[in-house]
């Protein structure tokens, strides 16, 4: 009985949050409704019994999924007469798809079968006194080991291309080499100065640390570093180098 | 009486929230003089007094801060989305009041044992992302928007490390409960043979709970309060006294994870002594004492150095170090054939 009436609880909020999801104006609404709608599956898979199932739901979905999409939702610029407008143009095209899917839909309903001997079907029972995730573990890394392992390789091969999709070698901003950064030490960075009264460190080439330290730590080719950095303690003559000017610095390379 | 309480369906009821309240009261209350604790700790390690006007030795600041912020105008932003605006601060505190659910305090003291207590743990402590970044985007400020951003991507790249410093702790243990994990240190805490994870865990929950060094998400300096910048009066309040909760949900789960839970650090007379909750409150707060020394001593980091430690030192040695757990247990036959419990 209470068992029932949770079910129900959960089963139609997540269905009318399913619904909200599709038609929530806002698409951070969109996003928040989809989050309550894992969480009552989560709540769902609880009540039937599979607490790890439900626990790894709101972990990847709630815990890591939602949150990026909720990141790149709200950064959009969403303006609703733009949208409205949009809904017009493509309503036939989205009419259509949908009906695609209508028709492919009902043939594979149409033409579906129940399995009869459901018990004949060679399937693994898990042993008395398991705990459900021990049980699902048995089952993963035994019997369906190697398809475990292909989808992890899936995975790989996503992440991997999601890398090189997006991986750009952009040269704004200015990176720094950590191992270098550590390796300085004062003597490297910091020089006493005898400054001319009145002429500030004009005098001095407008450099307020050794002249070599500047670019140090960045890494060649971001911005503002147009060379290999020089190596520490030698000091540079300046005229060899375009680049480094008396007011150039964190400027575009020349 | 006991079969009323055990086998009625409202004896039932009303035996969960006296449990609940029996841990959520110490809690409360731990929280409010966690922020007095803060102020005294540091003021002693930069030499100055800190609070020491309501009450001797400042005792009541806490009560007084309190009434403060219950008494003072909640301030809407005309621009800011209402409900979410005022949802955020409620979703973080409960949030942070809603793990303690499975936390033991004693062998078998919790108020739902359940067989997947670290995963509930890790699945509540990743809702906690939520509350910041609604409330970054709900109060329709620049300032706050980024500050929930920094914080939405700091709290999931942490969560990595921290999932993977949890799997090593549970190839030991071979048991996704925390009762299990707890008297699994029996012998030796986790904290010594797992050294290395222990601190990267600790360092982890620094990040987690958005504290200095890693308190980006409110970085004073360039996002003048962060994603609570546009938040007054109660519902500030409950963003204050949710990161307090959260670090104190992070140091039990250190404690839990690595330093034994309730166990006495060696099962002989003077020590056993001590009931086991004393030794479990001790832990929580030792660690956090550290929380507060971390925060008076070291400088805040640069963002990009923030996810270069997360991503590319964290994520590299958690995985590492599971490997070589996993594979040191085969080896040695110590390997747990566990999920009986």
């Amino acid at each position: 009985m209470m068992t029932q009436i949770v079910f129900y609880v959960f089963a139609t909020v997540l269905v009318l949050s399913a619904g909200m999801v599709v038609s929530a104006r806002n698409p951070v609404h969109s996003v928040l409704f989809l989050i309550l709608a894992f969480f009552n599956a989560a709540g769902l898979f609880l009540v039937a019994g599979a607490e790890f199932l439900a626990m790894i739901l709101v972990i990847v979905y709630v815990g890591a999924v939602a949150v990026l999409f909720l990141f790149v939702v709200m950064m959009l610029d969403v303006r609703f007469a733009q949208m409205r407008e949009g809904l017009q143009r493509y309503a036939p095209f989205g009419a259509a798809v949908g009906l695609v899917l209508l028709a492919e839909l009902a043939l594979a309903f149409s033409h579906w079968q129940v399995a009869q001997d459901i018990a004949s079907v060679p399937h693994v029972v898990a042993a008395p006194g398991r705990t459900n995730t021990a049980a699902l573990g048995d089952v993963l890394y035994t019997h369906y080991v190697f398809l475990f392992e292909a989808c992890g390789l899936v995975l790989l091969v996503a992440m991997i291309g999601a890398i090189v999709l997006t991986l750009r070698e952009r040269p704004m901003g200015r990176r720094q080499n950590i191992d270098r950064q550590h390796e300085r030490t004062a003597a490297d960075t910091l020089a006493m100065m005898t400054v001319p009264l009145g002429q500030g460190v004009a005098a001095n080439g407008g450099f307020r640390r050794p002249e070599h330290s500047y670019y140090i730590a960045s890494v060649p080719g971001s911005y503002g570093v147009t060379e290999e950095p020089v190596p520490q303690g030698k000091p540079v003559d300046k005229t060899a180098q375009g680049g480094h000017g008396t007011d150039n610095h964190g400027g575009l390379p020349q | 009486m006991a079969h009323f309480f055990l086998h009625t369906m409202i004896g039932q009821v009303i035996l969960t929230v006296l449990e609940a309240l029996a841990v959520l009261v110490p809690l409360l209350l731990g929280v409010a003089y966690l922020t007095l604790a803060e102020r005294k700790v540091m003021a002693a390690m930069q030499l100055r007094k800190g609070p020491n006007v309501n009450g001797p030795f400042g005792v009541l600041q806490a009560f007084a801060d309190a009434i403060k912020m219950i008494t003072k105008e909640t301030v809407i932003p005309s621009g800011a989305n209402r409900f979410l605006f005022l949802f955020a601060p409620f979703l973080t505190f409960s949030l942070a009041m809603t793990a303690w659910a499975v936390i033991p305090t004693n062998d078998g003291w919790a108020i739902a044992n359940i067989n997947v207590g670290v995963l509930y743990l890790l699945a509540i402590s990743s809702l906690g992302v939520y509350g910041v970044l609604i409330a970054g985007w709900a109060s329709n400020s620049k300032y706050a928007f980024l500050g929930g951003l920094r914080a939405a991507a700091q709290m999931v790249s942490y969560e990595v490390s921290i999932g993977l410093v949890i799997v090593s702790v549970l190839l030991a243990v071979g048991s996704l409960n925390l009762n299990d994990i707890v008297l699994a240190q029996r012998h030796v805490w986790f904290c010594l043979p797992m050294f290395p994870m222990f601190i990267i865990f600790f360092i982890s929950a620094l990040a987690e709970t958005n504290r200095a060094p890693f308190d980006l998400p409110e970085g004073e300096s360039e996002l003048v309060a962060g994603f609570f910048v546009e938040y007054s009066a109660l519902a500030f309040g409950l963003f204050f006294l949710g990161e307090y909760a959260n670090m104190f949900l992070m140091s039990g789960m250190v404690s839990i994870l690595f330093l034994g839970g309730w166990l006495p650090p060696i099962g002989i007379a003077p020590f056993t002594w001590i009931p086991g909750p004393l030794w479990l409150i001790a832990k929580i707060l030792f660690c956090l004492f550290v929380f507060i020394w971390v925060r008076a001593t070291f400088p805040r980091y640069r963002y990009d150095q923030l996810m270069r430690l997360g991503w590319k030192v964290f994520l590299p040695l958690s995985l590492v170090w599971m490997v070589l757990t996993a594979g040191f247990l085969l080896a040695t036959g110590l390997l747990p054939q566990g999920g009986a419990s």
